[in-house]
C-alpha cells in the first residue's frame, strides 16, 4: 500500500483538538499528581506510621493524627499501585456517581484518575529522594536553629527535587501516554481522535502513524525541558 | 553562670545506656577536649548538648535555656550552639558565601547585606575569601571544613561544639582546619572538641575529659593527664591513639 499524506493533512485539525485535549489533561493530572506526591511523599518519608505512648502523651493531636496520616498516606499509594488505571478511570466516571450524588463529565474524571494515579507513584518518588539526602544535612539546619519546615523547604528539598528529576521525568512520560486510556471513558484525547478518524476512513498506517509521531514530539519535548532543568542543577 | 550545665543526664537508646548520671559544668571561654574509646558515648555526650539527641533523665543547660524546653527554647539554645560536624555537612546546593550566609537569614533574620559582609569576612577569616563562589562539590576536605566553621560561626554564638572536625580529612589536610580552630581559641571562644588529636588536646584545650563506659572517667588539665595518665584504662587508650 502507498502512503497517503493528504489522509494525515485532512486529519490534522482532528489531531490537533486531540492532541490539545491530551495535553491538557496530562498538564493539570501532573500538576496536580505533583502536588498530592509532594504531600504524600513528605508525611511517608518523615512521618512513623506507629502509635508511640510516649509522643501521644507529650503531643496527643501530633501523636495520634501523625501514625494516622501516614496509615492514609499508605493505603492510598498500596490502592492506586494495586489497580489498573483504566479501572480507576472507570471507577470514577461510571461507580461514583452510583455512589454519591456527583455527576462527573469525561474531561474531570480523566484529569482527577491522573491526579490520583501520579500522585501515588509522584509520592514514591519523592519519599525516595528525601531519604536519600545525607541525615548531616537536617542535622546542620537544626544545629542553627531552624524549624522543622524551614530546614525541608530551604535544605532537604531543593537537594532531594535534583535527584527526583530523572525519575519524574519517566512519571511525566509515562502519565502522558496513560492519558491514551482515558479513551474507555469517551474524552476526545489523542488516541480517540485518532480511532473516530480510523473509522471513517480505514487510513489505519496514516492515521496511527501520525498519532504515534504526536507522541513522540510531545515526550521529546519533556524529556527535553528535563534534560535542561537537569543541567541548571548540577551543581546541586 | 555556666556556659554549659548537665545535672544528672542520663541517655539511653532503648536498654542501652549510652551517658550515666553525667554532671558537670563547663564556663566561659574554656576549651574542652572531649576524647574517649569508639563507642563510650563522646559523640552522643556532644549531640545531647545541643539537643540533637533527646535525653532520657536529667537536664542539659546552654546559658540559660533547656534541652528540655519548649521547641522555641530549644531552637533558641541551638543558636547559641554552633555545631561542626565529621562530614562537614555544606549545602550542596549552595555556593561557600551562600552558606555562611544562610544561617544569619534563615535563623536570624539578618538583612541580607548584612549577612554578605559578615560572610565574607568570616570566609576571610578561614582563609577562604577568594573561593566563595565555589560550591562545596569543587572544595578539599579541609576547605570545606573551614567553611564549615565559618558558618557556623556566622550565628554568631556563645559556644562552638566540634564533633571530631578532623576525622574525616587527609593528615595533611587537618592543620589547616586545626589552626583555624586555634585561632578560635586564642580569641576566647568556648569550645567542646570530640577529637582524637591528642596533641591539640594538649596544646590548645583548657581541660581533658576522658569519657569512658558512659561516664567522665577523668577530668582535668590535658597536659597532666597526658603526660601521667592516673589510670590503667587511659594508659591504654592513650597507646593504642598516639
Amino acid at each position: 500500500m502507498d502512503f497517503d499524506f493528504s489522509v494525515v493533512q485532512d486529519a490534522l485539525p482532528s489531531l490537533m483538538a486531540g492532541t490539545w485535549v491530551t495535553i491538557k489533561i496530562t498538564f493539570w493530572g501532573l500538576f496536580g499528581g505533583v502536588l498530592l506526591g509532594a504531600i504524600t511523599g513528605v508525611i511517608r518519608a518523615y512521618i512513623p506510621s506507629l502509635f508511640c505512648a510516649e509522643t501521644i502523651r507529650r503531643n496527643p493531636i501530633a501523636g495520634i493524627l501523625g501514625p494516622l496520616l501516614s496509615l492514609l498516606a499508605q493505603l492510598y499509594v498500596l490502592v492506586v499501585r494495586g489497580t489498573p488505571i483504566v479501572v480507576q478511570v472507570m471507577f470514577i466516571y461510571f461507580a461514583l456517581p452510583l455512589l454519591m450524588d456527583v455527576r462527573v463529565d469525561g474531561m474531570s474524571a480523566a484529569i482527577a484518575t491522573l491526579i490520583i494515579n501520579s500522585g501515588a507513584y509522584i509520592a514514591e518518588i519523592v519519599r525516595g529522594a528525601l531519604q536519600s539526602v545525607p541525615k548531616g544535612l537536617f542535622e546542620a539546619g537544626q544545629s542553627m536553629g531552624l524549624s522543622f519546615h524551614r530546614i525541608l523547604l530551604k535544605i532537604i528539598w531543593p537537594v532531594a527535587f535534583r535527584r527526583m528529576i530523572p525519575a519524574l521525568g519517566n512519571q511525566c512520560i509515562i502519565s502522558l501516554k496513560d492519558s491514551s486510556l482515558f479513551i474507555v471513558i469517551g474524552v476526545a484525547e489523542l488516541t480517540r481522535q485518532g480511532q473516530e478518524i480510523m473509522a471513517a476512513n480505514f487510513r489505519a498506517v496514516e492515521i496511527w502513524g501520525a498519532v504515534a509521531v504526536i507522541y513522540l514530539i510531545l515526550n521529546g519535548l519533556i524529556a527535553l525541558a528535563l534534560k535542561i532543568m537537569e543541567h541548571r542543577m548540577r551543581n546541586v | 553562670m555556666s556556659m554549659v550545665t548537665f545535672e544528672h543526664v542520663v541517655k539511653k537508646f532503648g536498654d542501652n545506656t549510652i551517658l550515666n548520671d553525667i554532671s558537670l559544668s563547663i564556663e566561659k571561654g574554656e576549651v574542652v577536649v572531649v576524647v574517649g574509646p569508639s563507642g563510650s558515648g563522646k559523640s552522643t555526650f556532644l549531640r545531647c548538648i545541643n539537643a540533637l539527641e533527646t535525653i532520657q533523665e536529667g537536664d542539659i543547660r546552654v546559658g540559660e535555656l533547656s534541652v528540655r524546653g519548649t521547641q522555641a527554647e530549644v531552637r533558641e539554645l541551638r543558636r547559641e550552639a554552633g555545631m561542626v560536624f565529621q562530614q562537614f555537612n555544606l549545602f550542596p546546593q549552595l555556593t561557600a558565601l551562600e552558606n555562611v550566609m544562610f544561617g544569619p537569614l534563615e535563623s536570624r533574620g539578618v538583612s541580607k547585606q548584612q549577612a554578605r559582609t559578615e560572610a565574607i569576612a568570616l570566609l576571610d577569616k578561614v582563609g577562604l575569601a577568594e573561593r566563595m563562589n565555589h560550591y562545596p562539590s569543587e572544595l578539599s576536605g579541609g576547605q570545606q571544613q573551614r567553611v564549615a566553621i565559618a558558618r557556623s560561626l556566622a550565628v554568631r554564638p556563645l559556644l562552638m561544639l566540634f564533633d571530631e572536625p578532623t576525622s574525616a580529612l587527609d593528615p595533611e589536610l587537618r592543620h589547616e582546619v586545626l589552626k583555624v580552630m586555634k585561632d578560635l581559641a586564642e580569641e576566647g571562644m568556648t569550645m567542646v572538641v570530640v577529637t582524637h588529636e591528642m596533641d591539640f588536646a594538649r596544646k590548645v584545650g583548657s581541660r581533658l575529659l576522658f569519657i569512658d563506659d558512659g561516664k567522665i572517667a577523668h577530668d582535668g588539665k590535658p597536659a597532666e593527664l597526658l603526660s601521667s595518665p592516673p589510670s590503667q584504662r587511659l594508659k591504654d587508650f592513650l597507646q593504642h591513639v598516639v
